[in-house]
């Protein structure tokens, strides 16, 4: 074992935008999840966003320009991993199809698409990490997010991961896999419709009688949190990362600092 | 009309960039046959067959010869008090029908209550019956009259399709006009999904087994 | 059918405080989405029979014309018409000319999508005929005057009450209340009609090549009364509805009845070859097949090919979160759902229908039911690319899209950004970590509170910790 990347692999995370500007402990909880689980971790300050919302909203143009940015700043590492299903299924799946045109950077785009996992899905099946050491004493439920669920299987990880925490019992709501109505640009241009679907899903949740509602992907989540918010339902939302990481003491998303538990 | 028969089958090959196929390539897709799966069965063909015509409200009863079926058929009429009048397809004319009724052997008018046909097949995979259009099975029997009687040798069923498809091509004529699968009783959920016996069709469906 | 689709986000509000179609969509996903949970679960060999019709579907596709000219040749043989028709237009014309041929005065007509795309009713009662929609769930519409709002099941946003008020109002009183009342009242009305009828309309589910018998598939039997009874059957079909043998049939059959309302089985499948025969004592003297190309051969060519893989199940609308939250009528033409948000652009216009492939999460839920594997997602991500291209996307959103790939692609101008925003939002959200109103951000702040960022962005932190890489 002379190759020093075999024993510690070098992970570069990936940032995503709303995790950067509205919720670092979801990175910071990435990192402590990875350095535990033996990992180097770097985060390249050449990323910005993955290019998704130019994908989705039909400027391919302005997304492979970010997916160039993207493979350019990560491919120098052994592994990418983010705290999204959602931004890495756009890394492994469409980034590959985006230049599925040009030869050259569709190699590059398939070699980091191999190499790049969603952080959770990443722990469990890649290094195998099967528990972790965190606490919280609550009755949580979980949404399972739908480009993670459907695009990478992300079903059993986080649930398994969970079932280690210590105090955390999970009730599993109806229609966990149905969409929140958040959708990226879907939830402001077309916020009744939007707004229906997340009410669908509070129904089920607050169904639960869980005081914690859990997720994989940040947007999802202040989809779900800001509603639950304007609703006045007495309901935390964390990312599952943070729960993992033993950092869900402070405030829940969109709960005001002395909110803490 | 032979104008757009041209345009489209041109826009087709255009779509798929090639002229029209060659002989030689029309052969081998007249050739082809795919071979796919079919859900596999560990139980008794017949066994299932009744589980399965049962599992939608259809009924089914058993004989053991041809001989036996008139009187299950009135059984049938008597249950549910219908008239003593059927329309029975000529395949089962030379059956000793009670002297009382009145039968005959033509397509099912409008007024007609009870029918009594026979089974091409009968198809374990589902629970339905094959009915092949003909003088001896008429298509409105299957459809017009409230209730309908199949009589189904149990030589005749089959575990899938596919082996039902083959009794059809060994058929004298081939493909029958209207070949009709039925696996039970029409119905509708059409008003609040609500499941409803008797659209338009049969209200009940009687399966005799024959041996 | 009038085309509506425009008016998409004003109907889907609509439809958002509808009561009654939100009780009946509640009682859709209930319905068949369990039921085709249990019954996909029930076959082992589902996921693979998906693959399987999924490969079949595409070998017919590459083969087309092949297939297209052997069915025609079958049907030929067994003495029936196939008639070609390049658009809707073409195809209500050699409809009418066969109704007028045969001085046709009843039409009655089994389920058809395919009549909807070509507007067939409207043609036809404009000649003066009278058009009987025979399917229960279509005859219930045809009362109301309104479109299909499901492809199964048509009248899906219909209560019992309403139904009760359209009879009550169409077959005289006393008024009936319950289902099986209901359901009695239409078979008798139907009935008469059935045997009056001089041509009998029905689609075709599948057109086998090698017999030339179109498929139909129901649970009322009102297709087989429609085309047994009538003096002329006409069958309306897409061109690419064609399988090669029986045995192919099976394998779509098989997967049918379990995506579309989640049954083992419908009752009733018929395949129908040719006119009545010499000898037969009932069936039609005429049999007839339209077959109907309106936008087809063109979708054939190029990325959107999966599309035409489509066997009309419905399984996508029904699980769809957006089809469940506003119906059918919404999507303002004849296919609704994710497999109508595709076609209808592509048949109908892009700029017609701006909304359909936008109004869409991109769950991908559609995608993991459809029976032949469509990639639905990203065909509505490919139409959306196709109108950013033709500039039919708003200015504002290609403004917003510039603007932001202008600072993507600057990660020193764009986390400059990211620090500023994250101050001034943590900065208004301070007291209670989160803002009911943003500027800018009214769509998100009517419905829902902005949960307020902590002040420092998680490179920022990262980098002042461990420095930059
Ligand atoms: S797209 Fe797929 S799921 Fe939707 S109707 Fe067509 S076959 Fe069914």
């Amino acid at each position: 074992m002379n190759d020093p990347s075999k024993r510690r692999p070098r992970v570069g995370l990936f940032a995503t935008c709303l995790m950067n500007v509205f919720r670092p402990n979801i990175g910071f909880s990435a990192v402590k999840l990875l350095e535990d689980a033996g990992c180097t971790v770097e985060v390249p300050a050449q990323q910005t966003c993955c290019g998704q919302p130019g994908y989705n909203s039909g400027d391919f143009d302005a997304a492979q320009a970010l997916a160039r940015q993207v493979i350019a700043a990560f491919e120098g590492f052994d592994y990418v991993v983010g705290p999204s299903g959602s931004c890495m299924a756009t890394i492994r799946y469409d980034y590959p199809e985006m230049f599925a045109d040009d030869p050259d950077w569709r190699t590059r785009a398939q070699s980091l698409a191999g190499k790049s996992f969603e952080l959770l899905s990443f722990l469990h099946d890649e290094l195998g990490v099967d528990r972790v050491g965190a606490r919280l004493k609550t009755k949580a439920t979980y949404h399972d997010s739908c480009s993670g669920l459907r695009s990478l299987g992300i079903k059993g990880q986080p649930r398994a991961l969970l079932a280690t925490v210590e105090g955390l019992k999970l009730k599993e709501m109806q229609d966990t896999e149905v969409c929140c109505g958040f959708g990226g640009t879907f939830c402001v241009k077309y916020p009744e419709i939007s707004e229906k679907m997340v009410d669908d899903k509070i129904r089920n949740l607050l169904a639960t009688g869980a005081d914690t509602l859990l997720g994989g992907d940040l947007g999802c989540l202040m989809n779900i949190a800001g509603r639950l918010k304007r609703i006045n339902a007495p309901v935390k939302v964390f990312h599952t990362a943070e729960v993992l990481a033993g950092m869900a003491d402070g405030p829940g998303i969109g709960d005001a600092p002395q909110e803490t538990r | 009309m032979s104008q757009a028969r041209d345009t489209i089958l041109g826009a087709v090959r255009e779509a798929l960039r090639r002229g029209p196929p060659d002989n030689a390539t029309r052969a081998s897709l007249d050739e082809k046959r795919f071979d796919h799966t079919r859900p596999s069965q560990d139980d008794d063909p017949v066994e299932r067959f009744i589980r399965k015509f049962e599992s939608r409200a259809g009924t089914v009863g058993r004989v053991a010869t041809l001989g036996d079926v008139p009187a299950e058929v009135d059984q049938h009429r008597a249950r549910f008090d219908l008239p003593k009048r059927a329309a029975v397809g000529n395949a089962l004319k030379a059956l000793d029908w009670p002297s009382d009724w009145t039968v005959h052997h033509g397509a099912a008018p409008i007024e007609e209550t009870l029918s009594v046909s026979l089974a091409s097949a009968g198809i374990a995979e589902t629970g339905s019956v094959l009915l092949a259009s003909g003088p001896d099975s008429p298509t409105t029997h299957n459809f017009v009259p409230d209730d309908q009687v199949v009589v189904l040798p149990v030589e005749h069923i089959v575990r899938w399709f596919e082996e039902a498809w083959d009794r059809l091509r060994q058929r004298e004529g081939g493909m029958p006009r209207a070949t009709n699968i039925v696996s039970g009783p029409s119905r509708t959920a059409d008003v609040e999904q609500t499941v409803q016996l008797g659209a338009h069709g049969p209200r009940r469906v009687h399966v005799i087994l024959v041996g | 059918m009038e085309m509506r689709s425009a008016e998409f986000k004003t109907r889907s509000v609509f439809a958002i405080h509808d009561g009654g179609l939100q009780k009946a969509m509640g009682m859709l996903r209930d319905g068949f989405v369990a039921k085709r949970t249990v019954q996909a679960a029930e076959l082992p060999e589902f996921e693979q029979l998906r693959e399987e019709a999924k490969n079949l579907k595409n070998h017919i596709l590459d083969n087309l014309d092949h297939y297209l000219e052997r069915y025609e040749a079958a049907v030929t043989a067994a003495g029936g018409q196939v008639h070609w028709a390049r658009d809707a237009a073409e195809a209500r014309e050699i409809i009418l000319g066969i109704c007028h041929r045969v001085g046709a005065k009843i039409v009655t007509k089994g389920k058809s999508m395919v009549s909807e795309e070509i507007g067939l009713n409207e043609a036809l009662i404009e000649k003066g005929m009278e058009v009987v929609e025979t399917d229960l769930g279509e005859y219930i519409i045809q009362l109301a005057d309104e479109p299909p709002s499901h492809i199964i099941a048509p009248a899906v946003h219909k209560t019992k009450d309403q139904v009760s008020d359209l009879f009550e109002e169409a077959h005289g009183g006393p008024r009936k209340t319950t289902v099986p009342d209901l359901v009695n009242e239409a078979r008798q009305v139907l009935r008469e009609k059935y045997f009056k009828a001089d041509v009998g309309i029905t689609g075709g589910n599948y057109l086998v090549a090698e017999t030339g018998s179109s498929v139909i598939v129901t649970n009322e039997g009102n297709g087989d009364l429609t085309q047994t009874l009538a003096r002329v059957h006409i069958v309306t079909s897409g061109i690419e509805r064609v399988v090669p043998r029986l045995e192919d049939v099976t394998l779509f059959l098989r997967l049918l009845a379990r995506s579309a309302t989640g049954q083992e089985t419908e009752t009733y499948t018929t395949f129908s070859t040719g006119p009545r025969r010499p000898d037969d004592l009932d069936g039609p003297q005429e049999y007839h097949v339209v077959l109907v190309d309106n936008g087809r051969s063109k979708m054939l060519a190029g990325r959107f090919r999966d599309m035409l893989r489509c066997i009309r199940c419905g399984a996508c609308m029904n699980h769809c979160p957006v089809y469940g939250s506003i119906g059918g009528h919404a999507y303002g033409w004849v296919y609704p759902g994710p497999m109508g948000s595709v076609l209808t652009p592509l048949i109908k216009g892009l700029d017609n229908a701006y909304d359909l492939p936008n109004a869409c999460t991109l769950n991908g839920r559609c995608g993991s039911v459809c029976p032949v594997k469509i990639p639905l997602p990203d065909l509505l991500r490919e139409l959306r690319h196709l109108q950013h291209k033709q500039k039919i996307t708003p200015s504002l959103q290609r403004h917003a899209l510039s603007v932001w790939r202008f600072a993507a692609t600057r990660p020193g101008l764009y986390h400059f950004g990211e620090r500023i925003a994250a101050r001034i939002l943590a900065f208004a959200g301070r007291k209670k970590g989160r803002l009911r109103k943003a500027p800018l951000a009214s769509a998100w702040t009517d419905s829902r509170d902005l949960p307020a960022p902590s002040g420092r962005t998680f490179l920022e932190q990262w980098q002042s910790q461990r420095g930059k890489s």
